[in-house]
């Protein structure tokens, strides 16, 4: 029978070739039985909005390992709210250093999962925090 | 505005959500295709399928781009396999599509298939209908790559496009049923890699047997292409322009579409029919049943025929064991 799934979609903006870690990722979620859509390195914030209106998901995961991420992600969130998808769960990884993280969660980045988050840590909280009826 | 009016106007948004209503299914979703379903039927819906690394998504990706450059709008709708352990899936055709991604008269989504085998998810066929309402002029659908009896694609496309690659088998494999017997068009992608020619000349060969004709006057075209380069992308959109043109010339595309609602009915049908006896047995017998067909005190048939009778009543149950004979008696 049909079934509601958790789609989520996750995305390495800006100049970073370093993907490992998002397809550890994207592995782990698909493992815990979302369905989980990989764009591909260097998206522009307007293909990463793009591609989450498009794909209709529940969650945006942003990786990002440049330094660039106080650029990227605001930038990003402003244009999702434009296009309506403020009701989509955002997260963040990568490297972040910890003074960002105030100023990321005030933007609306709720989750931000660093090196040695769990499986269990990242899938619980996209669990616990879309809404599915 | 309802989710229906906001797809008919254009609205984007709307079309993703749509495709998400008909993946989760039940009576909203019938609900939103019966309102769209007379605004349906004006795309060309084409299918790529081949097997999984012969390049269908890079393919689907430089086909896409030359039929923007020709002025046509287009949806493509990209499976891939959901996972049988955990349900979930990774889905990852949009990489190959990345820098068409933010044009608008392109729109891409991406399915899991849900535990449907075939090569489609359930709900493609009306994933394709909610793009076709949007007015997308061409619908593109890249199966789950595809082994050799995924040929779901030719009971929801116009035109089939069997992607090949070198090295993937011998002249054998060309010649056995299933998948190859499908296409309209072959293409023999990674053209410039080493076989290529070999390749290509055993598809040639399969088709100057007649294989793939179908007792149809349309010998399909067999291409070669460098899709990362995007060599021969514009010879194979004429070939799919060329396709098309031959059905609407020669009244096939009337008939394909007739046997397109056939299959389609039927497989509604038979679905509707499982999941209502399912609601009413699964409680009663279903368990005492299963357990004696797994304990050999009554063979499967015979379970099912109990079931059947329950659900239908006698008198349906023995018109059809007489083998469809009307006679009343």
């Amino acid at each position: 029978m049909p079934e509601k799934k958790i789609r989520v979609l996750v995305a390495k903006p800006g100049l970073d070739g370093h993907d490992r870690g998002v397809k550890v990722v994207a592995r782990m979620l698909r493992d815990a039985g979302m369905e989980v859509i990989y764009t591909g390195l260097r998206q522009t914030p307007e293909m990463v909005v793009t591609a989450a209106l498009q794909e209709d998901v529940d969650v945006i995961g942003l990786s990002i390992l440049s330094g660039a991420h106080m650029t990227l992600l605001p930038r990003i969130l402003e244009l999702a709210r434009e296009k309506g998808l403020g009701d989509v769960v955002f997260l963040a990884g990568g490297i972040i250093p910890d003074e960002d993280v105030p100023a990321l969660r005030e933007m609306g980045v709720i989750g931000i999962f660093g090196p040695g988050a769990s499986s269990e840590e990242i899938a619980g909280f996209i669990k616990e925090h879309v809404k599915k009826d | 505005m309802d989710l229906v009016d906001r797809l008919l106007s254009g609205d984007r948004r709307a079309a993703a959500q749509l495709v998400t209503l008909m993946e989760d299914g039940g009576p909203p979703a019938r609900a939103a295709i019966a309102t769209l379903y007379p605004h349906t039927g004006r795309a060309h819906i084409v299918g790529v399928t081949g097997s999984p690394g012969t390049g269908k998504s890079t393919l689907v990706y430089e086909l896409a781009k030359e039929f923007r450059s020709r002025g046509k709008t287009v949806g493509i709708i990209a499976v891939d396999p959901t996972s049988p352990f955990s349900g979930g899936a990774l889905l990852g055709d949009r990489i190959r599509m990345q820098k068409l991604s933010t044009d608008e008269g392109i729109f891409i989504r991406s399915m899991a298939s849900r535990g449907q085998l075939g090569g489609l998810a359930r709900a493609t066929g009306d994933a394709i209908k909610v793009l076709d309402a949007f007015g997308r002029d061409l619908v593109m659908v890249e199966t789950v790559g595809a082994g050799q009896s995924e040929v779901e694609i030719a009971r929801a496309a116009h035109t089939v496009i069997v992607v090949d690659a070198p090295g993937l088998g011998d002249d054998i494999q060309a010649i056995k049923a299933g998948l190859f017997e499908i296409a309209d068009i072959f293409v023999v992608n990674k053209a410039d890699r080493d076989g290529a020619d070999r390749t290509y000349l055993t598809l040639e060969m399969m088709l100057d047997m007649g294989e793939g004709n179908r007792g149809r006057d349309w010998r399909p075209p067999l291409l070669k292409t460098i899709a990362l380069q995007g060599d021969g992308a514009v010879a194979l959109a004429d070939a799919v322009e060329c396709h098309l043109a031959h059905l609407e010339g020669s009244g096939q595309l009337h008939e394909r579409k007739m046997s397109l609602a056939q299959e389609e009915l039927r497989r509604i049908l038979g679905q509707e029919l499982l999941d209502r006896l399912m609601e009413q047995v699964w409680t009663k017998e279903w368990d005492s049943l299963t357990q004696g067909i797994a304990d050999r005190r009554i063979d499967p048939y015979t379970a099912a025929d109990t079931l059947l009778e329950g659900f239908l009543g006698g008198v349906a149950l023995e018109g059809a064991a007489e083998g469809g004979d009307h006679d009343p008696r």
